[in-house]
């Protein structure tokens, strides 16, 4: 197994608003190894982006962290103060945004931009932080770097401004990288580009990647391993095969079933609205849009069943007493296929 | 992990599933655009304050009008001059008709032996005039001159604007390089320049002030204009045959109502402002008409002996600019749909 | 970048002319005459008054013998002091004029910018709403009111500053107060709009992602991008100044050109009303043309398209 570098447990987070407090992360644990890329994927106010701010400590000031614990090297993310989160974020744990239009200082030429946290955290003066600024802007495919580096972000293109954002998040080559959905802002085709580029750089600068997505599509490419959020929670992860092809939890069913694949004739969304964290719902939070709701999912949270050793949902219907329902089509096509690939895997072993 | 569950025999039955929509409901009200903005100063208390208390001045101003006419006010009383503030049942001094001479109260009623029953809230003014009555009634000039000079500033920056902005081309050019060249010019200037010209009083000080000021108004009509004019339901009524006056009637004028209030409250102030500024300087209205700018200017003379003649006109003045900042602020900010949320 | 210059300068020229022309026949539509401040005079005097001041030429012909002579920087001879030509009479003033404005500018300017940036930075905080009140205030209180609140309750009660006239730099302390006060809480409400708005942007929270401190990030990022906006106010803060000088100068007995102007006016001394309306129109024209220049240097997404014609 490989080392464990985050380990986050029981985190919940609480937003304080003029209508009460927004339980925006219930009781959310999950770990990363290194090397690894784990994706966290759910619909908009799920609670993703929290939590990872919660790693970087950029929550905003009516944000409270009210439990739980983020072990990062021994040691509690969650206890540090501002000035010893300052030395980590950036150096330790960085991260890319998702519009590369605006995260850029407009007035600030982009070389300085990369080289900042070199000269922060590496003390590095300021002529050898711009000469390690190139490098990485040639790292990160920017054509005529040398030119270049003294442009304003005014002067790229959206695809190149990300490039750029990630080139400040990994010139201090960081242990975490946190990409923040890094390609909903782009182009389909930049898209693919910048994936390829991340998954190239993971490899050459061993950083494990905690990747925030919608866009199961996105994934699937990218990820080891991947949890699913629901209003404030995981309800499933596991493996990319696993969730994409033995998913448990009907949210996951539904995510999967809208989204567009080969054989997909028929795109189903899945019906109502999140719920409103204010006051979360008792038991199961997807029930009120699941079509399979059972009497308990409304009375009692679900625990986590196991599924294999690394494939955990909380759903009643993994319970032993629980009536068998069929999934969606889609879902029983992908499970077979799930079948054939452990039947031939434990073939070739 | 599993310790604390608790199952019923019923518990794995499928749930109804007549209430799975629930969610969708929309929790608060719809409110229009002109509810949402008067919920959101309400929340303002400082732009709701000055609200009421702009209300207040203006009815005290202008219903002042059937109790204390002009030509009473100019009449001089020499016997009654520089009496300070006497309220009655205030025994405070400096409110119950005494005044701090070389450092001691002395009662200033008593002195010039005025009868104890002769009360002047704000005491009087050099001519013996109640300065409370004077204050009203120089309120009420004021608030003429800057309500007159605003909505000339208005009618005529909207109408530039809107123009401008709808014609474009060659026309907008021109119209833009006219603003340009106005703007370029102090707008001090152009109120002197007319004031020499027109006789002094306060035909000419709102015409003066309405020339000067209506450039600002113009450049953001004609930018919000410019925007509009690409909007699709614009472009529908275009594309439908309407007339353009019926469109800039129909369709710009309410789009650009938020833009015409805030900045409205902010020309009010600033024309209170220029009228106190030209009659103080002795080139706006001037004695014996009344303005707060001619309070200002008579009380500044003996403020050294008696601060009172002028204190309580600067107050009347700063309130009044005061609660119009305000209120344009919350305005803007109740109106901009940035900080609408 | 050059092409556009010669436009900015023609309209300048173009401005100025024009000002130039309607000041000229506006004073000619003038109701009074310069004498009749003065006492009784005979018609010869009258006379030769005209004939000195080349008033008994046809219009057209002292329109272009003024437009020929501003030409010279020969603004014409002041009514009022006889034989003293406008031009000097200007020239004696400017300096404590010029003096005055620019240390009310600074001084407005730099305040606000802190007092700004400190209510942006502890927003929704006490410091912020104590800052904004101040501002709010600031805005409203005239400055002539002001003036002589500080003239009375600083200078003569208290006797920390000169009441009036025109000397050392302590002359200048209450005047500059009274004066920067306008700007001051205008930059005061504007950076303060501004930095907020910055604040919440998304580089800011890149910035913070990098690990750069607060006064860093303060420091690098949001005092840049929220100052560069603040050029575009030099225009209207000059045309606030000079309307200020006029009763600020006045109320402290500073010799400059507002005081001058003030005079002028009261005594239907034309050329110099019209020299001093030039003197503002140009000033005016210059700083504008100044501002926009500035701006495009030090914002660089205007530099690139300033470079493109």
């Amino acid at each position: 197994m490989a080392e464990r570098i985050l380990d986050v447990k029981n985190l919940e987070i609480n937003f304080h608003t003029y209508a009460g407090d927004v339980k925006a992360i219930r009781d959310v644990s999950f770990h990363l190894d290194k090397g690894e890329t784990l994706a966290i994927v759910g619909e908009s106010g799920s609670g993703k982006s929290v939590t990872t701010k919660s790693l970087m400590g950029l929550l905003a000031n009516n944000a409270e962290v009210v439990g739980g614990s983020v072990m990062y090297h021994g040691q509690d993310i969650l206890k540090k103060s501002e000035k010893e989160m300052q030395n980590i974020r950036g150096k330790d744990i960085a991260m890319i945004f998702q519009d590369p239009m605006t995260s850029l200082d407009p007035t600030m030429k982009i070389g300085q931009q990369i080289a900042e946290p070199l000269m922060k955290h590496k003390k590095m003066e300021k002529k050898k932080a711009w000469a390690q600024a190139l490098d990485i802007l040639k790292l990160v495919g920017i054509v005529d770097p040398e030119k270049r580096i003294n442009e304003y972000p005014h002067q790229f293109s959206g695809g190149m401004r990300q490039r750029i954002v990630i080139a400040i998040a990994l010139v201090c080559y960081p242990e975490i990288l946190i990409a923040d959905e890094p390609t909903t802002a782009l182009d389909v085709t930049i898209q693919a580009q910048i994936l390829d580029l991340m998954k190239e750089l993971q490899s050459k600068i061993e950083t494990s990647i905690i990747f925030i997505t919608h866009d199961l599509g996105v994934v699937a490419g990218m990820a080891n391993r991947v949890a699913v959020m629901y209003a404030g929670k995981i309800v499933e992860y596991g493996t990319v095969d696993e969730i994409f092809y033995n998913p448990q939890h009907p949210y996951t069913w539904g995510l999967l079933n809208s989204m567009p694949t080969l054989s997909s004739t028929l795109l189903e969304a899945i019906p109502g609205t999140p719920p409103d964290l204010l006051d979360p719902p008792k038991g199961d939070a997807f029930a009120a849009r699941s079509t399979y709701a059972m009497k308990i999912d409304v009375e009692q949270e679900p625990p986590f069943f196991k599924v294999s050793d690394t494939h955990y949902a909380a759903t009643w219907l993994l319970h032993p007493d629980a009536p068998k329902v069929t999934p969606p089509t889609e879902i029983i096509r992908r499970q077979k296929l799930f079948a054939e690939m452990s039947v031939n895997k434990s073939v070739k072993a | 992990m599993e310790e604390k569950i608790k199952l019923n025999p019923d518990s794995f039955e499928a749930l109804p599933k007549a209430e799975e929509l629930d969610n969708e409901k929309i929790a608060a009200p719809s409110l229009t655009f002109v509810q949402d903005a008067w919920r959101r100063l309400k929340m303002n208390k400082g732009a709701f304050i000055s609200l009421w208390i702009i209300v207040l001045m203006l009815i005290v101003a202008f219903g002042s009008s059937f109790f204390i006419d002009h030509d009473s006010l100019v009449k001089s009383a020499p016997n009654y001059a520089n009496l300070p503030a006497k309220i009655p049942g205030v025994p405070i001094n400096g409110f119950n008709g005494k005044l701090k001479v070389a450092g001691e109260w002395v009662d200033e009623y008593k002195q010039n032996n005025i009868s104890s029953d002769k009360y002047f809230v704000l005491g009087t003014d050099y001519l013996g005039r109640s300065l409370a009555e004077r204050i009203i009634y120089g309120t009420k000039v004021s608030l003429i001159v800057a309500l007159v000079a605003t909505f000339f500033d208005l009618t005529i920056g909207v109408a530039y604007g809107i123009i401008s902005g709808w014609k474009g081309g060659r026309v907008d050019n021109v119209m833009q390089r006219i603003i340009e060249i106005i703007s370029s010019v102090p707008s001090l200037v152009i109120v002197v320049l007319m004031l020499l010209v027109l006789k002094p009083g306060m035909t000419s000080i709102i015409a003066a002030i309405a020339i000067s000021s209506w450039t600002t108004m113009a450049r953001m009509i004609r930018a919000e204009t410019l925007q509009l004019k690409s909007q699709e339901y614009v472009l529908a009524a275009r594309s439908l045959g309407e007339s353009a006056p019926k469109i800039a009637w129909k369709h710009l004028v309410p789009n650009l109502s938020s833009i015409i209030i805030i900045q409205t409250m902010y020309t009010i102030p600033t024309a209170i402002f220029f009228e106190a500024f030209l009659s103080f300087i002795g080139i706006g209205i001037s004695a014996p008409e009344t303005s707060l700018g001619v309070l200002l200017n008579d009380g500044q003379k003996n403020f050294q002996f008696l601060p009172y003649q002028m204190w309580y006109p600067a107050i009347v003045l700063c309130v009044l600019m005061i609660a119009f900042n305000l209120l344009g602020d919350g305005l803007r900010d109740a109106f901009d749909p940035k900080t609408r949320r | 970048m050059r092409k556009y210059l010669l436009k900015r300068v023609f309209y300048m020229v173009l401005t100025l002319f024009l000002v130039a022309t309607i000041t000229f026949f506006l004073m000619k539509l003038m109701p009074g005459t310069p004498y009749s401040n003065q006492e009784k005079m005979t018609p010869q005097q009258i006379q030769i008054m005209n004939e000195q001041y080349g008033l008994n030429k046809p219009i057209w012909l002292q329109y272009l013998i003024y437009l020929g002579g501003m030409l010279h920087g020969d603004l014409g001879t002041s009514f009022q002091y006889s034989n003293q030509p406008v031009s000097y009479l200007i020239s004696s003033r400017i300096g404590a004029s010029a003096q005055l404005g620019l240390q009310a500018m600074i001084f407005g300017v730099v305040i606000g910018i802190i007092i700004g940036s400190f209510a942006a930075i502890n927003r929704n905080t006490w410091i912020d709403t104590l800052c904004t009140i101040l501002s709010i205030i600031g805005k409203s209180v005239p400055n002539f009111v002001l003036a002589v609140l500080l003239q009375f309750y600083i200078a003569l009660k208290l006797g920390w500053f000169p009441i009036a006239d025109w000397g050392g730099f302590s002359y200048t302390v209450l005047p500059t107060i009274a004066l920067g006060v306008g700007p001051l809480a205008e930059t005061a409400r504007f950076i303060r709009t501004g930095m907020v708005d910055v604040l919440n942007s998304d580089y800011i929270e890149l910035a913070r992602a990098k690990g750069l401190t607060k006064f860093g990030i303060v420091y690098h990022h949001a005092l840049r991008n929220s100052l560069i906006p603040l050029v575009t106010l030099i225009g209207p803060y000059t045309v606030a100044l000079m309307t200020g000088s006029m009763v600020i100068e006045n109320i402290f007995s500073i010799p400059g050109i507002g005081e001058q102007f003030v005079k002028s006016i009261t005594t239907n001394d034309y050329p110099t009303i019209m020299g001093v309306t030039m003197l503002f129109s140009a000033g005016l024209v210059v700083v504008i043309l100044l501002t926009d220049i500035v701006y495009g240097i030090i914002d660089p997404r205007i530099r690139l398209s300033g470079n493109g014609d």
